[in-house]
């Protein structure tokens, strides 16, 4: 494949964006313009990339090595397989978006900030294209220094202690993953991803699944996520529930259940227990959150538990359906999250006792919102209840109550997500939602109906990817073969 | 009677004598200088000095491919000595252009005719220092170790107290001058006993009398190994022989101690390497222990203390501390991996070290009094340059992939995992779990905390353009050595292969 520079410029180029924009004493509007300039560009390199992807061809595809260094079999090795391919894409369709927000709301420091939302799109997409072990795991930590500083700086009031949690919770999943890094490398004597053999060393396992269901997060390891997710600006949370939360189960997939197959089916209980535990715990509590950051919030925290169903059911139907869930999630939570966003934008409060009867003389804003509800309430034909489905066909192969707490939980995302749409569209009048408080600009347009578009696209066509993220017919022998 | 001098390898021995050379210019300086120019001229020769030492070094480098000791087997001309030198002098010459704008004399002194009176001094101790540190990485027997400690001990014994002006600078001397001749007792009563059990000075003589007359569990040869090993903690700033790092880091003129932080460090974690490895390789199983468990002590004790600091240098100085005990996980393994983690570790940590302390002083110049977590407040958005060099070292010191803090550090833990002792790096994960809090809140404070009342002193501050370079260069080592970590692993394997393994 000589397409394959598209890797690196993936990763690279909104790196290199950053630097320029720090760089460059430009003017408010230049600096976000150039931003957005460069995530379009990022969206265009994805599509050509995507259109280079050769589906009938097993194994990695454009990939580039370089030495990084050798002597312990360290290298700077990217490539993408079809899943890996569509989490680039909704990474840089997410990052454009929110960047795109964070353009029309008019961010503060501008250069600072559009330079770090840059950083954050490129070590995401580094994390979703590394080969090496040590290159994920520098990408995987590099997509939290940016975070780190863009909740900080621009998040809400109690952004200190959200930033705090949130940091301290994810490295120290991210350091024990690091041992484990260094455990299994040096005893595989390699640490690239493509190369290196499976492991069957339970502690391993557990080291680099600690950092993932942190990261996702699973219950009980989710105690960051609803102070991050409501005290960060819309469009990091978005980006941390869409896109940064799918780094976590990518990794499970590549890395925890790819290379520990016995492990795997040693702690397989154990982790569909706890993914049961996060899907159903995470729907009551969305179910009872007082805001719509909170049941945004709480809904992925169930989302996470229904993928990582999906991916440790360990079967055809599960791997499928957890690739095309993470993004129509991804999608989802993105589009949910900007939309919070905006309503809190026109009514200062996001709280629903404040909310209520916002669909009145607000079309765009009610019909968006009810169809990014209704998708994600899975609602059949829609793209989520495509990945819903195979995700509980495939654990019900493992055995049959996964599904049937699975399918409970379902019911659970109808009624939190019904009642969010009541409290913020319908019922009465809200105390803070004033009549001239307008329906969603062209500028929010622009960012949420490309998303929603994306959605509908995939709720028509589902098998585009669930039928195009692993090569051959059975996924679960292509995870078994190591994507050869 | 005839005196029979040994040959001399002049040129082996021309990074050091070529910055006693400067040193001495510098200090005639003093006389034949008028005042006005009297402290660029000193610069001038210091960075002259420095420049050189850092082309001979790198000479001496290429020129080495065999180590050997030279002038009657006390010096060591071999590739571990001369990188080792390289990251001193390169520090030196950080220093040097840190200094034009940063040792006291500027503004302060009212009375015109006493300006930089004493500047030239500070050149030449600096150069002093960096000569007998350079000695220092290459000593090859107990005598030239101890002499060239005591040489560079003394000449920063000085330059902490040099801006006698202020009490916290004079404290800071005595404090170190006590500890560290304690220290430096220490290492000499424990050479010693090891020279009194084994008859010769020489480090490659003490293994070779050692392994043939059976020494091993020799009482004197294990008290004078614990006796150096605690001597030589001192200079390195490790715990539980720490205590005087703080106070002299937070009293020293911040020029000062950013050069001690960093130099110091360089030279005594690379000849504790040495002597460790080539006087002592039979005693593995003792110094290899004592130094994991001082390695844990100083991430223990450097993490936690720095937790509730206020005071910025204060931070740093713990750690360094910290740091310390990183670089002693590789030092401990004594394998070639090791060597090799922590020649490479102290690339990014010298850098590192003297960048944050340089942006200390900026702050601290611009605010004409300490620099606390508070006053730091948004100093990302005013200085933008020196904010974002400042969280890519602290996050670097981390080990988030900002810099070759990161590169750093697993290979230590790789030299520890290959040694066979995953306690210890589980030890370092944890330690760098609890440090990131108070990285974490030296970012926190240059960028979100709003920006106090603030008495800026003298107006607007001075542009520095010199500390911008010389943070700008720490800045490029730091991140540069994330990407180019093969060529310089590749120089620290050479370094290593000096040493016998």
């Amino acid at each position: 494949m000589n397409a394959s520079y598209l890797t690196s410029i993936l990763i690279w180029l909104p790196i290199a964006g950053a630097v320029l924009i720090w760089l460059l004493p430009l003017s408010r509007y230049a600096t976000g313009a150039l931003a957005l300039l460069i995530s379009f560009a990022e969206v265009g390199f994805w599509i050509k990339q995507a259109a280079h992807f050769d589906f009938s061809q097993p194994g990695l595809q454009m990939s580039e090595q370089a030495n990084w260094f050798g002597e312990l079999g360290v290298s700077y090795h990217v490539g993408v397989y079809g899943f890996s391919l569509w989490l680039v894409g909704l990474t840089v369709v997410g990052m454009a978006a929110c960047t795109g927000y964070g353009f029309w709301v008019g961010r503060e420091r501008p250069r600072a900030y559009f330079g770090l939302m840059l950083l954050l799109t490129g070590a995401t997409v580094g994390v979703f294209e590394a080969q090496d072990l040590l290159l994920f795991y520098a990408f995987f930590e590099a997509m939290l220094i940016p975070l780190y500083i863009l909740i900080g700086v621009w998040g809400g009031a109690r952004r200190t202690e959200a930033t705090i949690k949130f940091v301290i919770y994810t490295m120290a999943g991210s350091l024990i993953m690091l041992a484990a890094i260094v455990a299994y490398g040096l005893k595989a004597g390699t640490f690239d991803l493509v190369d290196g053999p499976t492991s069957a060393s339970r502690w391993l396992f557990l080291g680099f699944m600690l950092a993932f269901v942190i990261k996702a997060p699973l219950f009980p390891f989710h105690g960051w996520l609803p102070d991050a997710y409501r005290e960060a600006p819309p469009e990091i949370a978005a980006v941390l529930s869409g896109v940064i939360a799918k780094a976590g189960l990518y990794g499970m997939l590549r890395i925890a259940i790819t290379k520990f197959p016995d492990p795997t089916s040693y702690y397989r209980t154990t982790v569909l227990a706890l993914a049961a535990a996060a899907l159903v715990y995470g729907s009551l509590l969305a179910f009872r959150a007082p805001d719509f950051r909170g049941v945004v919030a709480y809904s992925s925290l169930a989302q996470s538990g229904l993928i990582t169903l999906g991916l440790f059911a360990g079967t055809d139907l599960g791997f499928d359906g957890a690739v095309l869930q993470m993004v129509a999630h991804g999608l989802i939570s993105i589009s949910l999250f900007l939309i919070a966003g905006a309503v809190e934008r026109r009514t200062t409060t996001g709280e629903f006792r404040l909310l209520g009867g916002m669909a009145r003389g607000r079309p765009g804003l009610a019909t968006l919102l009810m169809t990014v509800g209704v998708i994600s309430l899975a609602v059949p034909g829609s793209a989520s209840f495509a990945g819903e489905f195979l995700i509980l066909a495939g654990v019900f192969q493992r055995h049959w109550w996964w599904a049937a707490i699975g399918a409970g939980a379902i019911v659970l995302a109808a009624m939190y997500m019904l009642r969010l749409i009541s409290a913020v569209l319908h019922e009465a009048r809200g105390s803070t939602v004033s009549d001239a408080a307008l329906d969603l600009r062209p500028g929010e347009l622009a960012l949420v109906v490309p998303l929603v578009a994306g959605l509908l696209f995939l709720s028509a066509w589902p098998a585009g990817i669930s039928h195009h993220s692993f090569f051959g017919p059975s996924p679960a022998a292509a995870v078994k073969s190591g994507f050869k | 009677m005839t005196l029979n001098t040994p040959y001399i390898d002049w040129f082996g021995l021309s990074p050091v004598l070529t910055l006693i050379g400067t040193a001495f210019a510098a200090l005639l300086c003093a006389v034949l200088v008028p005042r006005a120019v009297r402290r660029i001229a000193a610069a001038s020769i210091s960075a002259i000095g420095f420049t050189a030492g850092i082309v001979l070094a790198v000479w001496l480098y290429v020129d080495s491919a065999s180590g050997h000791t030279i002038a009657a087997g006390a010096y060591y001309r071999d590739r571990w000595t001369s990188l080792g030198q390289v990251i001193i002098f390169a520090v030196g010459l950080g220093t040097t252009l840190l200094a034009v704008e940063h040792v006291p004399g500027w503004g302060r002194d009212a009375d015109h005719t006493r300006r930089d009176d004493h500047v030239t001094e500070f050149f030449a101790l600096l150069l002093a220092s960096a000569a007998g540190m350079a000695f220092f990485v290459g000593a090859a027997n107990l005598i030239t170790l101890f002499l060239s400690l005591e040489w560079f001990s003394i000449a920063l014994y000085v330059m902490c107290a040099i801006d006698y002006d202020l009490e916290g600078s004079l404290e800071a001397g005595l404090k170190y001058l006590v500890v560290g001749s304690f220290g430096a007792a220490t290492l000499l009563f424990g050479s010693a006993l090891v020279y009194g059990a084994t008859g010769t000075v020489s480090f490659e003589g003490i293994a070779s009398a050692i392994s043939s007359q059976g020494l091993t569990g020799d009482t004197f040869v294990v008290v004078g190994i614990a006796l150096m090993v605690a001597g030589l903690g001192f200079k390195m700033s490790a715990a539980p022989f720490h205590m005087w790092t703080p106070d002299v880091y937070e009293g020293a003129p911040t020029t000062v101690t950013a050069w001690m932080s960093s130099a110091t460090k360089v030279a005594a974690l690379l000849l504790t390497f040495r002597v460790m490895t080539t006087a002592f390789p039979d005693n593995q199983h003792l110094w290899g222990w004592a130094f994991a468990i001082i390695a844990t002590i100083s991430l223990a004790i450097g993490n936690f203390a720095a937790l509730v600091q206020k005071n910025v240098k204060r931070i740093l100085a713990y750690s360094a501390i910290a740091q310390a005990g990183f670089m002693l996980i590789g030092l401990s393994t004594g394998s070639a991996l090791g060597g090799r983690a922590l020649m490479y570790y102290l690339i990014p940590y010298a850098a590192s070290a003297f960048g944050t302390f340089a942006i200390v002083a900026a702050r601290e110049r611009e605010l004409g009094v300490p620099v606390t977590l508070d006053n730091l407040a948004g100093f990302g958005w005013e200085r933008p340059f020196l904010g974002v060099a400042m969280w890519f070292f602290v996050f670097g010191f981390a080990g988030l992939p900002l810099t070759g803090g990161f590169v750093g550090k697993f290979y230590v833990f790789a030299a520890a995992y290959d040694h066979g002792w995953v306690w210890l790096v589980i030890v370092g994960v944890l330690a760098t779990l609890v440090s990131l809090y108070y990285y974490l809140g030296i970012v926190r404070a240059m960028y979100m905390r709003p920006a106090t009342e603030l008495v800026i002193a003298g107006g607007s501050p001075a542009p520095e353009r010199l500390l911008q370079v010389a943070v700008g260069a720490a800045f490029v080592v730091a991140v540069g050595s994330l990407f180019a970590a093969e060529p310089l692993i590749t120089l620290a394997r050479h370094a290593a292969s000096s040493l016998p393994f």
